[in-house]
This record gives structure tokens, sequence and C-alpha cells, in this order.
């Protein structure tokens, strides 16, 4: 049911972990949906230098977890913050349908830490260009 | 490179086909291939085959022969025993009471009939997922026509007491239906001292092929039918029979029924020591369903912070063939309904595996999950960010 690309990302998850002192955290999910992400980033001059992330849940949110570490690092925080759920889904080379909720936690949890860095560094937080539009067709997001 | 080593412990999901079973069905797909119905020999030689199947199947359930009915499987199986009775009955009441821990073809059947205008009454069960037969006999209305309740639960394994139930059933004059799908081979069934007026059971689940099953019904209990059609199985269930299978169906039921203690023995010392391992060495676990009301093959362990489909599909790396109920696998996003009304957490209801043992499995099937497991366990636990938050690293072993 899962790509090659997935499994990969699954079995052979990148950024695993937490950083020491990071600048921006952000967790995203709920045990009670069988899905929780931690996302953890290094910021030096704007730039994501190390992102790493914690995560309880299926195979595509581990996967998905690893991707969107992988999509945001080196990246400006302006770049970083464009990385939406569409662009972990295809660099996974696609989820299944139900699945796809995952790639959405994805995207939010790299939000919500960029939005801990800025709010730390006494920036505005940024706002969701589309709340929930992201969800896609089939909201199935768990509603606990 | 050998082959991969493949452990297979998801028997309650199904069986592989016997090789004394598939090979009594092949003659009736080439040689006795004759429709039932016709008049000339091959035709009666496939007629005379069903018959025989059927002989078997009384045998197993203690039942009469002309109150078995070949279905296409335990779906169908309790789709007509329910809806049938149901809309049989109409006129004495539309009252049916049946359990939260059904098989989904009881339940969605159940919600069905409701839309249609019944009443249903789901039973809750205690943590072990036990039925109260207090709680049974106190639901009962002068509008109950039907109770069903399974004898053996497929994802917990717990027995349920069903000799009770039905006696119960029978007093109020209530007719009693049971889904015995996970229990044939496994637990001694006999209709009459069990006070069973219908029962469902299902071929591939006692190493006989797949679609095909049965439907008893006892002599006397009014009962519509579910498939319009010709004149097969008595005019009750129409459709040119599926011979092979019923011929399998007989085969696998006498092997499966012949020497019952002597199959649960060997199957029942492998599970214990697997279950007593497992949750010795990974700490944080725990057993679902009755420590000993329990189908033999049966375990079903949660383990905490992790989610249950990430876990078989390390494990199917491995080779091990599993199954959970954890949402994820299933189609839905709620876990099952089966731990959540044992009173399980639904965080924790993500983090179930079941292991159902059976004919192939051995000490070295048992020794390789054993090594397999907690590693996996242990490999995804490290990267739950809920298991640092709770304090929990390094497992103090409360178990």
């Amino acid at each position: 049911m899962y790509s090659d690309k997935v499994m990969d990302h699954f079995k052979n998850p990148r950024n695993v972990g937490e950083i020491e002192n990071p600048d921006g955290v952000g967790e995203v999910g709920n045990p009670v949906c069988g899905d929780i992400m931690k996302i953890f980033l290094k910021i030096e001059n704007n730039i994501v230098t190390d992102a790493k992330f914690k995560t309880f849940g299926c195979g595509a949110a581990i996967a998905s977890s690893s991707m969107a570490t992988e999509l945001v690092r080196g990246k400006t925080l302006e770049e970083a913050w464009e990385v939406s759920n569409r662009a972990v889904a295809e660099a996974l080379e696609g989820l299944p349908p139900i699945k796809m909720h995952c790639s959405v936690l994805a995207e939010e949890g790299i939000h919500k830490a960029i939005n801990d860095y800025r709010k730390k560094h006494s920036l505005p937080e940024w706002e969701e260009k589309n709340p929930h539009s992201h969800d896609h067709e089939e909201d199935l997001t768990c509603q606990h | 490179m050998g082959e991969k080593r493949i452990v297979y412990m998801d028997h309650s999901a199904t069986t592989y086909v016997r090789s004394e079973v598939l090979a009594a069905m092949i003659p009736y797909y080439s040689e006795f291939f004759g429709n039932p119905s016709s008049i000339y020999s091959i035709a009666r030689a496939s007629k005379k085959a069903i018959d025989t199947a059927r002989e078997q199947v009384a045998k197993a359930l203690g039942a009469e022969p002309d109150e078995i009915y070949f279905t296409s499987g335990g779906s169908e199986s309790d789709n007509w025993a329910i809806k049938g009775v149901a809309f049989a009955n109409r006129k004495k009441g539309n009252h049916i009471i049946t359990s939260k821990i059904e098989h989904h073809a009881v339940l969605h059947t159940c919600q069905y009939l409701e839309k249609e205008g019944f009443t249903v009454t789901y039973l809750p069960v205690d943590q072990y997922g036990l039925v109260d037969p207090g709680e049974l006999e106190k639901a009962i209305t002068d509008k109950t026509i039907l109770i069903t309740i399974m004898y053996a639960n497929n994802e917990i394994g717990t027995i349920e007491p069903i000799t009770e139930l039905g006696a119960i059933a029978r007093r109020h004059k209530i007719y009693f239906h049971t889904d015995a799908v996970q229990v044939i081979g496994n637990l001694p069934v006999d209709v009459k001292t069990q006070n069973i007026d219908l029962l469902s059971l299902s071929a591939h689940k006692f190493y006989g092929p797949k679609g095909v099953g049965v439907l008893y019904i006892k002599k006397g209990v009014k009962i519509d039918n579910l498939i319009h059609g010709g004149g097969q199985e008595r005019r009750r269930r129409a459709g040119t029979e599926n011979i092979a299978g019923i011929v399998g169906l007989g085969k696998a039921i006498e092997l499966a029924t012949a020497d019952i203690e002597g199959h649960n023995r060997k199957i029942r010392v492998l599970r214990d020591r697997l279950m007593k391992e497992i949750l010795v060495k990974i700490p944080h676990s725990r057993l679902n369903g009755h420590p000993e009301k329990r189908l033999v093959g049966n375990i079903n362990i949660s383990f905490e912070f992790i989610e249950g489909e990430s876990m078989l599909l390390w494990l199917d790396d491995e080779g091990i063939c599993a199954s959970t109920g954890s949402a994820c696998t299933s189609g839905s996003l709620e876990p099952s309904h089966v731990l959540l009304a044992t009173g399980l957490p639904v965080e924790i209801s993500h983090g179930s595996l079941r292991l159902t043992l059976g004919d192939v499995n051995t000490e070295a099937d048992v020794d390789f999950v054993l090594e397999v497991l907690p590693k996996v366990v242990s490999r995804l636990r490290d990267m739950s960010p809920l298991y640092q938050k709770s304090g929990k690293e390094g497992g103090c072993d409360v178990q």
C-alpha cells in the first residue's frame, strides 16, 4: 500500500531525535488520533540549519516527518514555511488518501516550530494561509 | 541467499487450506463439476458429495443434517440469521439484543435493521470482554425477537458464556444466534445442549477454503430467505452450490473437530510461553482479553507509546504476519471497537498487537518473535515523543 519512498523513509528515517537547545519546537497531533509529531528546528541567520523529529504514529506519519525535516533543511524560514503537505506527499511518491492527514501534520508541525521561533524573537507569528484547506477534499483528520 | 522466513501468526484472519482438504476438493472442479440440480451421473456425484459434507457439519455441531445450510461464508451467515429472523418475526416484536464487541458482519447488520424500524440493545462487556448474563436478562423485553452474541471474539479471543446466554434465551422463548466463526476446531460445540438456535461458521478459519460457510438453523425456527432465486438448499438459499468449497468445508470440519484437545494442547504451550515472555520482556505492555477464558491461539497485547501499524510494518519486514487494533490499518481513523468496549484508553488501543497461533507454528517461531518484537517496540519507542514525556524512559519494568 505504500510507495518504496515511503517505506525507505519509514525504515530508515532521516533526522530522528531531538536538537539540544532548539530555536523552534512544534508539537502537533493527538495520541487519541494515533499520531503526534514533534519537530525541532535549529535556525541561524534565518536559515534552517538543522531539523529533527520525534513521532508517534503509523508508517506514513514517520515517513512524512522524515521527509518534511529533509525538505526544510538549508532553507530560509520563508522557504521552509512554503513547504506544503502536498510537497511532502509528492516527495514521498504519494500517500494513500486516508494517510494524507499525516503529511498535513508534518506541514503543521514545521509551521508551529517556525512560529515558536518567531515568537521567541518577538516577531509576529505567520498565519496559516488557508487554515484547514490543506486538509484537502476528503477531510479524514481525526475529530478528537 | 535462502528464502525469507515467514512466521505466520494471523490464523484468526485466515488459515491455509490443509492438503487433505485440497485433495478432497480437486475432483469437484474437474471430474464431478456437474450442477447438482441436473439429472446425469456426474451431477449425482456432486449432489452426493454435498450430502456427505452436510453430515460432516451436522456431526461436528451436534445437529441434524437438514439443519445445515451452506452459504458463502461467515458474513452471509450472520446477515441471513439476523435479517432473516428479524423480518420473519416482525409481527411478534422489533427488538434485538447483541453485544458491543461483535464482528462488523453482526454490528453493521443490526445498524441496518435500526434504519428499518428495529431497535437494538448493544450489551456492554467487562474489562475482559465478557458479556454479563444478568445484563442480558435485564435487556429482554416483550418485544425481543432475537439475541445474537458471538461465541468467542476474533480480536481479543474472549470466550463468552454461550451455554448460559443460550439458556436465558430459551427460558424467554427468544431465538438465540451465535457467530462461532472463531470457534470451530478450538472449542467443542453442541447446539442442542448449548441452546443454540442459529450458528454461523466459515471454512477458512479452520484450514478449509475461503468463500464457503454454514448457517445452522434449528428445525422450526421462523426465518426469511436472504438470497432469493432457485430452489437450492431445500428452497432456503438460492444459487448453484459451491460444490468443491462445500466438500472442502466438510472435510476441514471433520479434521478440525476430530481431536480438539490434542490440537489445543500443542498450541496452548506455544501461546502461553509467547504471551508470558512478551509481557515480561517488554515493559509497559498489557494483555487484552481474559487471562484464561480465551481462544487457544490468541494473544492480544497493547504496547504503550507506539502505534500498531508501524509495528506491523517492521514485523512484516522480518517476515512476521500479525495484525493490530489500531485505526491505521482498518481504513478508518477509530481504533478497534472491541478494545474500546473493554475500556482500554484510545491511545493505548492504537498500540495493540494481535498474534494468533495455529497448526503451523513451532517453538522456533516463538523464539523468533521473542527476538524480533522487543527490538521493534524499542525502536519505535525511541522515536516516540510520548515515551519521553511519560518519564518512563529506560523502562522501569513493572510487569
